[in-house]
Formats: structure tokens, C-alpha cells, sequence
């Protein structure tokens, strides 16, 4: 794996400087969202040409919105896949998550900040119960994480029949609480002529907090080089087991801040949501260049990878195409997005 | 236990009035604590649909056949699952079980009519609810229950027809069901302005919302949003808020969130299928045949829709659909 990644060497531990001391411009085509903001642009401008809507403010708002809720959850889980793991209980933990806090405050009529209180707790518990299985387990991230998301789905139709009486959770809407949980996690700021959700904000908060993590913190180190050689990091005195253990607490973190967005701007949860959710994520981290086997990519680049996934998605009803070749179009779309990145990155590599 | 009950109910009923009267009343009020109505054997009905997991609508149907099911003195047992092949291995451990009665919906129908053929040469009665009006005859079931889902479009269509609607969405919430595609069909056959169809992804309401942002923002003229399930009406409120968006929306079948939204002009109209119905009847006429051999609908569908509800008549419902039987 480090191969294909030569400008991750196995050792980063040992050099804590990180890339920070080569020249600017190499700097520049060694980052590995490189591709996915090159791909970034040509899926704006083909989509600039063929909708005459698109490049409208509003749209503009639309898309980043449909872009911010993939990429609130991808962020983390390109950390994670950074770290060499998988977490496929992603897409259900969001529902989980909302679920969670939903039940929570009703059932105890209690503040919604309760709520929300408890279900990150919860959430992060959960995030635990995944790092801690796989270190213990030593099992491959797909199996522990794939039970994890079968017993989720269960566990949120079970448990929301079971509380609620019903698939889907009661209102909350006109709880103590909720007026301002919704201004944190769902509410709509217009800055011109742009309405912008604030999931945008939590979205990109969270890029701005995960890029200072990797690239200025040892922590950071630490993960590249769990997710390049976990054998050699322990060599070196890198705690494994913890980083492993606070990645999927950071996915679990990201599930909560999109689950609570879900619960506060439509104020029941459907209790079947969410599944099929975490391939987008993975998705996203992918065309953003993180590499499937690990110790290479960014949380910048995962932010553009949910921004291409935004854009396509959004673009294609935006160009007024028929609407059953919907599917058809946005794979064929994404695939030449990762292809394009793949060609970039190839280039760079045999450039230097 | 049963025995005793039902010798003490056929004494206490001999010379009586069988029906109506206080008894009736305390026999109502029996069957609201979990006790049956009736003596007859208990039965076991199985149902299997074609729902996802986690579906409102279908929550809706088992609570009518599961209340019936208490009256009538049914053991009632309900599986489902999306795919066609697995719905048709569900009903085939039923008829392994050796119920007394099947309840199937025909969403995907072939997948159904080799399993369907088994179960009638078992000697199980079936009845089909809610999709396969069309084939429920020929695959040998009793009776079908349901709203024929072309009709309920076209009575859409003249509902926007009569508001004055030029341009509409039809917003699929699940791409490949032909249930979905009949009920656009459908309105698209009798509404004189122009309808359009989008499909978005229903197990995701940030991207549904999101999508019909971005169709209302693509197109202007748009003036009416119709949904086919009640949870993407309070979405495409929404959206076509954030889109700036006058359009009105309207919705296929019902949930507290839409008589709410009713009530506050918010929606438009719905229609509604009455899912209770189809579950209640379904046991009920299962019941009915074996103990009396009774059929309905002289091998036509029954219909539970389309019934149109405005805001006028949400006031009534509100108290109905909290507790999850509307």
C-alpha cells in the first residue's frame, strides 16, 4: 500500500515535520485531493453548460447543502479510511443517532437538549463498541462493522415500534428546546443572495478541524501511519489501539452532528432511514483521493468529493434530463470523476 | 380458558337478541381490551407484504388487520420484505406452517404467482391487498383489497384540474414500483396541464429534499408538487420553501404530519388510500369465508380509495392519525 503512496512513507512517525518543508509548488501537486478539485471543476463547468440553472446563487445554495450532508460524514470516515478502516455502520448510525435523542426527550418529555445530550453519549458509545471490537477482535473492520449495522437497523425499528408504537417517532416539535436546537443544527442563514443551511458551517468546521488534526498535530501523524503500517507504528511507540478506538468516536461524532440535522428540521425520524447512506460517504472520501487500503488522503479532499457528489446529483435535475436515466447518469458521472482524479494523481506521481 | 369463555358466551346468548343492544356494545368494548367477539376456532391468517423496513403506511395495515384479528379471534402473523424472491419464500413458510389463511400484497407479481399457485393447491385461501388488482383474480385469490392505483392518480389529476393547476411534479420516492408509476400515470391522464415525474432517493429525506429544491429552482413554472407518501409531503414543504417555490403540494396517503399541515393550508389536499382498511378487511373476509363462506366484490376489486381530503375534513382525522390507525 505504501507504493502507491510514496509521499507517505511508512515512517511518518518519525518525521514529525510532515510535508510542511518541501517547496510550495511540490507541495501543491503532492496533495491528494489534487484530482478530485481538478474533477471538482469539470463537473462544474460541464454541469454550467448543459443547466442553464445551475449557476443561479440559489442552486448554488441547493447544491451545497446536498453537498454538506454527505459531507459532514465524510469528513470522518476519509479520516478513518486514512487510519485503514472501514465503518459501514455509518449510514444507520445517523438515524440511530436521531433516533436516539427523539425518543429520548419524548418519552422522558424531556428538554430536547437532554436529548441531544444523551444521544451523543450514545452515539460516541457506539463509535466506541466498533474501535474497541476491532482492536480486541483483531477481525477485519467489514465483518465487525457490518454486524454493528445490521444490529442498528434492527435495533432502530425495534426499538422505535417498541417505545413509540410505531415506525416513526413522535414530533418533538413543540417541545421545550426545540426552537434552538433547530437554530444549531438546521436552521437557514442568507448571507446575499444565498440561503445557506447550516449544516454547511458544521460541514465545513469540520474540514477546517480534521485538516489541523492531520497535517499539524502528531495525532495526525499517528494516523497516516496506523493506516500505512500498523506493524511499523506500534514499533515506533504509535498507539494503535487509541487512534483506531477515536476514529470511529470521530465517525460516531459526525453521525450525531447529521443525525441531529435530520431529527431538528423534520421533527420526526422514519426509523428506516439511512441505510445505504455509508457507501456515499465512502464514495465521497474516495474521489476526494483516499486510497481504499489506507495511509493516503485528506479531509479537504473528501469535502470535494461530497462537493462533486452534491453537484452531480443535483445537477442532473438542475439540466432537466428524463428523470429514469437519473441513476445511469449520476454513476457515470462519479466513475469519470474518480477516473480523472486517478489520471491527475498518475501524472503528478511521474512528474516528481 | 377459550373453551370456557366461548361456552359461557354461546350460553349467555341463547335467547338473546344477537344482535345490537347493550351486549353488542359490551362485545365492542371486548374486543378494544384484546378479547375476541367471536367463538370460532383460532384461526392463524398470515400476512407478507412487499414493504420496506420501517414503512408508516404499513404500520397503518398491520394495526387494521391486527385489530380485526383480535375480534375475529385470528392469530395474526405479519412478515414482509421488498424483494419479490424473498416476499415469495415468506409466503412459502407460511404455507409450509399450514396457515389458515394468506394475506399477500402483488407489488411485483410474478415473482408471486408460482407461490400463489401452491397456497391455492394447499387449499389456503388468499386474499391480496393494496397492488395486483390486476392479477389477483387470475392467480386464484378470494378478493382484492385496495385502491387501484390508476384511478387514485386520475382522481389527482382532477383535483389539480379544479385548482386551477398548470404544471405538476410527481415526485417517486422508489424507483421500479409499478404502484408509483400507475399513480403519476394516472394523473398524468386526466390533468390538462403538464406533469412531470422526478425520482429521488426515499431513504434519504436530505437528498429528497434537495432534489426537489433543485427541480422547483430549474423550473419556475411548476405550480403543484404531488408526493406518493405521506412522510415527503412535510419535505417538499420544505423544499419548495427554500426554493422560494409557490407551489402547491399534494400527497398520496396520510400521517399526523399531513392533517396537521392540512389544517394550516400548508398542503393542499391528500389522498388517501385507508391503509387501516386494507388491513382489517383483509382479515375480517378470511374470517368470513371460513366461517361462512362469504365473498366480496364478485371477483372485482373492493376499493378503499381514493378518498380526498381537504382541509375541511382534517379536523376530523387528527385524533385518528395520532394514534396511528389514519
Amino acid at each position: 500500500m505504501s507504493a502507491a503512496a510514496p509521499t507517505r512513507a511508512p515512517e511518518p512517525a518519525a518525521d514529525d515535520r510532515g510535508p510542511a518543508h518541501r517547496s510550495p509548488a511540490r507541495r501543491l501537486l503532492a496533495r491528494p485531493e489534487l484530482g478530485a478539485v481538478v474533477g471538482a471543476a469539470a463537473v462544474f463547468l460541464f454541469f454550467s453548460v448543459v443547466a442553464d440553472t445551475f449557476l443561479q446563487w440559489s442552486s448554488f445554495g441547493t447544491v451545497l447543502y446536498a453537498s454538506s450532508t454527505i459531507g459532514i460524514m465524510a469528513v470522518p470516515v476519509a479520516l478513518l479510511m486514512i487510519g485503514g478502516e472501514f465503518d459501514l455502520s455509518a449510514g444507520v448510525l445517523v438515524t440511530s443517532s436521531a433516533l436516539i435523542s427523539s425518543m429520548f426527550s419524548y418519552q422522558m418529555t424531556a428538554n430536547v437538549w437532554v436529548g441531544i445530550g444523551v444521544s451523543l453519549l450514545a452515539t460516541l458509545a457506539i463509535g466506541f463498541f466498533n474501535g474497541f471490537m476491532l482492536t480486541r477482535t483483531k477481525l477485519p473492520s467489514f465483518i465487525i462493522t457490518l454486524g454493528t449495522f445490521l444490529m442498528l437497523t434492527g435495533a432502530n425499528l425495534g426499538f422505535t415500534r417498541f417505545i413509540s408504537g410505531g415506525v416513526s417517532t413522535k414530533t418533538i416539535g413543540d417541545m421545550e428546546g426545540f426552537p434552538a436546537a433547530q437554530d444549531v443544527f438546521a436552521s437557514s442563514l442568507t448571507i446575499g443572495d444565498i440561503e445557506l443551511k447550516v449544516t454547511i458551517l458544521w460541514w465545513f468546521g469540520l474540514v477546517a478541524l480534521a485538516t489541523w488534526i492531520l497535517l499539524r498535530t502528531r495525532t495526525g501523524n499517528w494516523i497516516f501511519a496506523v493506516g500505512g503500517n500498523a506493524d511499523a507504528a506500534r514499533a515506533v511507540g504509535v498507539p494503535v489501539n487509541r487512534i483506531r478506538i477515536g476514529l470511529y468516536m470521530g465517525v460516531a461524532f459526525g453521525a450525531w452532528i447529521a443525525g441531529q440535522h435530520l431529527l431538528m428540521s423534520y421533527d420526526v425520524v422514519q426509523s428506516g432511514e439511512g441505510v445505504g447512506n455509508e457507501f456515499l460517504y465512502i464514495i465521497a472520501a474516495v474521489i476526494g483521493g483516499c486510497l481504499m487500503t489506507g495511509g493516503y488522503g485528506s479531509a479537504i479532499g473528501a469535502a470535494v468529493g461530497a462537493f462533486i457528489f452534491g453537484m452531480t446529483n443535483k445537477g442532473i435535475v438542475y439540466a432537466q434530463w428524463g428523470a429514469e436515466w437519473f441513476k445511469l447518469f449520476l454513476g457515470a458521472m462519479l466513475l469519470l470523476a474518480v477516473l480523472l482524479n486517478a489520471w491527475v494523481r498518475k501524472r503528478v506521481e511521474a512528474r516528481k | 380458558m377459550t373453551a370456557v369463555l366461548a361456552a359461557v358466551l354461546g350460553a349467555t346468548l341463547a335467547g338473546c337478541s344477537s344482535t345490537g343492544g347493550k351486549r353488542a356494545e359490551e362485545r365492542a368494548a371486548q374486543a378494544a381490551e384484546g378479547r375476541a367477539a367471536v367463538n370460532t376456532p383460532r384461526w392463524t391468517f398470515a400476512m407478507v407484504t412487499h414493504s420496506g423496513d420501517g414503512d408508516t403506511f404499513w404500520d397503518i395495515v398491520q394495526k387494521g388487520a391486527e385489530q380485526a384479528a383480535v375480534k375475529d379471534n385470528i392469530k395474526f402473523v405479519y412478515a414482509h420484505h421488498e424483494e419479490g424472491q424473498q416476499q415469495a419464500q415468506l409466503v412459502q413458510t407460511f404455507i409450509d406452517q399450514d396457515v389458515d389463511g394468506l394475506i399477500v400484497t402483488l407489488a411485483k407479481p410474478d415473482a408471486m404467482k408460482g407461490v400463489l399457485a401452491k397456497a391455492r393447491k394447499a387449499g389456503i385461501p388468499v386474499i391480496t391487498v393494496n397492488s395486483g388488482s390486476e392479477e389477483s383474480k387470475e392467480f386464484g385469490a378470494l378478493t382484492h383489497i385496495g385502491q387501484d392505483e390508476t384511478i387514485a392518480g386520475e382522481a389527482v389529476g382532477e383535483e389539480l384540474n379544479a385548482r386551477g393547476k398548470k404544471k405538476a411534479l410527481c415526485v417517486l420516492h422508489e424507483q421500479g414500483n409499478v404502484g408509483h408509476e400507475q399513480r403519476c400515470d394516472g394523473t398524468a391522464d386526466t390533468f390538462d396541464g403538464k406533469l412531470e415525474k422526478l425520482y429521488v432517493e426515499g431513504t434519504n429525506m436530505p437528498d429528497v429534499q434537495s432534489s426537489i429544491e433543485a427541480k422547483l429552482q430549474a423550473d419556475e413554472d411548476i405550480d403543484a408538487v404531488v408526493t406518493l407518501g405521506a412522510p415527503f409531503a412535510d419535505t417538499a414543504a420544505k423544499a419548495a420553501d427554500q426554493a422560494g417555490s409557490d407551489a402547491e403540494i399534494d400527497t398520496f396517503d396520510l400521517n399526523a404530519k399531513v392533517v396537521t399541515a392540512l389544517r394550516d393550508g400548508t398542503l393542499g389536499f391528500a389522498v388517501d388510500q385507508q391503509p387501516y382498511l386494507q388491513g382489517y378487511q383483509a382479515v375480517d373476509l378470511l374470517w368470513l369465508y371460513r366461517y361462512n363462506a362469504n365473498a366480496l366484490g364478485g371477483g372485482r376489486p373492493v376499493l378503499t380509495g381514493p378518498q380526498i381530503i381537504t382541509k375541511d375534513q382534517a379536523d376530523d382525522l387528527a385524533d385518528y392519525t395520532r394514534r396511528s390507525t389514519r
